[in-house]
């Protein structure tokens, strides 16, 4: 006897869509998704839209709006488990800058009719506003660990998206130490796997895409990126990117914010 | 030093350590050496010694590592890379198993033990000890890794006594190096002084003798083996680094709420490079992955690192959550309660986790500042 397929809906809040778009990446295993899920509501790939509630939502974006904050509570009622995915919905994600200024004076230079504009003061994480039940990081998104995530999903077990440093992923690699090895700067030891370390792999630092990892000490790491050169400015911003509202982050590069 | 070397000593030259290296790979080996690679010395597949970085050293200090030309062509002139052997022997990551489900049934079929017979060119001392530690952790007891157990069996090691200790060396503290005294089939001395560039060639075993048969050589001169000697006893003397260990079991569990741990903590970034660089950590998780279909899964072995949460995560959280907590349970591990679980100290003094720590943070260093003010000798008892 078949059983019934579970439902996934996929939600749009303030993002770039290239979360969602994994799932469309995804390719070889699309059409087993598709075989073993219904997707219910996918606007980025379909305008068919089969009603709650859901089995399992993956929600994309911030929440920037009021509408958008009053939103993502009947997207909560409506599912019965809820995966926020990229740095946006877990944390903010590159608009949370608004969180460090004046949202009225960016929509001023932005927009000719700025009055036209109802938003919000702050970016925040889905999670702020309700309760999620897991977070996959990045920006974007992994498709292995969509993969796993749903696979996990399906399978009734827990993911295996380990919240240790990227450090971890590169010796795994075998990758040499960028930071230790070139004086290369790199956010790696304060930063969530799951990339699979693919910067430092290029003999890039880290950018931190993936948000803080698990017990952060940004403040011991913000030593050695001075001593390679970085300035207080410098220090700022390199954790004022895609996840500057991560707590660890945040705090951070309020630290260096004179 | 000097009467440790017996008189069946040879002598190749650098044509005839091409040769001992062709005689490894036609009796079946899979040669793996120090070779350069994206500035760095790490441990890859030698075809000829024209893949050993001929004419390169390093230059190594808490948290930083550089290469540096030499003067001379030193085949084997620097120290340890960032890599250890660990690599081989007890893989980054292992596939231990996979299931397939066929209607109502399940197979499941172990993942058999790699044939690979590795031949390790250019082991120094502290990595010997640190593959004979590891030889008692994951073979010793009740339960024998089969993974490792197959490739250690079959392992040819090629060791180097060391011509020049690193910045963070501290073998001679440890009682580890410089010199190789055991485990080697064949172990190298280069000298590089005396007008030709020969190595002195000891052999260990029946295999290395066997080897050493098969590849031209003459018998060494007293001289090259007074030299020799001299080598190893100057390496001896110049350590890097120094840390006073008869005492490390006392000191350190005698000093559990020591204030250092605390301080430690707000440099520490439990990024886990420490672990994963040392030569003798063995420490790993087990992961089980099931694909969409729900038709196959596998369970994955990959390094872990006691500085991670998941490692010490029992219902209900983590049982060392602070990083104070784990990079104590991690020296105090290595130091000392090593010796009451395996017998010997888990540190070689290969200094990895001092040039490796990208805040440079230095275990000899640790060690001194708790023993400068011991808690426990200041107590009246």
């Amino acid at each position: 006897m078949e059983r019934a397929r579970p439902k996934l809906a996929v939600w749009k809040f303030a993002s770039c869509d290239g979360c969602q778009l994994s799932l469309l990446d995804c390719e070889d295993e699309l059409l087993e998704i598709a075989g073993k899920i219904e997707i219910a509501q996918f606007l980025e790939a379909t305008r068919a839209s089969v009603e709650g509630p859901y089995d399992l939502s993956l929600v994309e974006g911030s929440v920037t709006t009021a509408h958008d904050a009053e939103r993502i509570r009947e997207v909560r009622r409506q599912s019965r488990f809820l995966v926020t995915i990229g740095a946006c919905a877990t944390s903010g994600g590159i608009q949370a800058l608004r969180n460090f200024a004046d949202v009225r004076e960016y929509a001023a230079i932005v927009y000719a009719r700025p009055d036209y504009i109802q938003t919000l003061a702050t970016s925040t994480a889905i999670a702020d506003h309700v309760k999620v039940d897991f977070e996959l990081r990045g920006c974007p998104i992994s498709t292995r660990q969509l993969v796993e995530v749903i696979s996990a999903f399906l399978a009734g077990r827990k993911p295996q998206t380990p919240s240790h440093s990227v450090c971890v992923e590169c010796k795994i690699a075998g990758n040499l130490c960028v930071m230790v090895g070139h004086g290369t700067p790199c956010l790696g030891p304060v930063t969530h796997a799951g990339c699979g370390a693919i910067c430092p792999s290029y003999n890039r630092g880290c950018y931190g895409c993936y948000g803080p990892m698990e017990t952060p000490n940004t403040p011991a790491l913000s030593v050695p990126l001075g001593s390679l050169g970085m300035d207080n400015d410098a220090l700022k911003r390199v954790y004022r990117t895609f996840n500057a509202n991560a707590d660890a982050f945040r705090k951070e590069s309020e630290r260096h914010d004179q | 030093m000097a009467d440790q070397i017996d008189g069946a000593m040879a002598t190749l030259t650098v044509e005839g350590l091409e040769k001992l290296l062709q005689a490894i790979q036609a009796r079946g080996y899979r040669a793996v050496g120090p070779t350069l690679e994206n500035q760095a010395i790490v441990y890859d597949d030698v075809e000829s010694i024209n893949d050993l970085p001929r004419g390169w050293t390093d230059e190594q200090d808490g948290g930083r590592y550089r290469l540096l030309r030499r003067g001379d062509d030193a085949l084997f002139g620097y120290s340890v890379g960032p890599q250890s052997w660990k690599k081989y022997l007890h893989a980054p990551k292992l596939r231990l198993w996979t299931a397939e489900r066929h209607g109502d049934d399940i197979s499941v079929a172990p993942e058999p033990p790699t044939g690979d017979r590795l031949a390790f060119i250019g082991v120094r001392a502290c990595e010997m000890r640190a593959i004979e530690i590891q030889d008692r952790v994951l073979l010793g007891d009740l339960y024998a890794d089969p993974h490792y157990q197959a490739l250690r069996a079959r392992a040819l090691i090629v060791a180097v006594n060391c011509g020049q200790a690193g910045g963070v060396c501290f073998c001679a503290s440890m009682q580890a190096g410089p010199r190789v005294t055991e485990g080697f089939d064949l172990a190298l001395t280069e000298l590089l002084d005396g007008g030709e560039h020969v190595f002195l060639v000891e052999a260990g075993s029946d295999e290395g003798r066997a080897l050493l048969a098969l590849t031209p050589h003459r018998a060494a001169s007293d001289d090259e083996i007074r030299a020799a000697a001299a080598v190893i006893e100057r390496t001896a003397s110049s350590m890097g680094r120094e840390m006073r260990s008869d005492d490390l079991n006392e000191l350190l569990t005698n000093n559990l709420e020591h204030p250092r741990w605390d301080e430690v903590a707000t440099r520490c970034l439990t990024c886990a490079n420490c672990t994963l660089v040392c030569p003798t950590c063995f420490c790993t998780s087990v992961e089980d992955v099931s694909d969409l279909a729900g038709e196959r899964a596998e369970r994955w072995r990959r390094w872990d690192s006691c500085f991670t949460m998941d490692f010490s995560y029992i219902h209900g959280g983590s049982v060392r959550a602070s990083a104070k907590s784990r990079y104590r349970q991690w020296m105090t591990h290595k130091l000392a309660t090593w010796i009451d679980q395996f017998g010997s100290s888990g540190c070689v003094g290969c200094g990895r986790c001092i040039t490796w720590c990208p805040v440079g943070i230095d275990i000899t260093e640790e060690v001194r500042a708790i023993r400068g003010c011991d808690a426990s000798a200041e107590e009246p008892r």
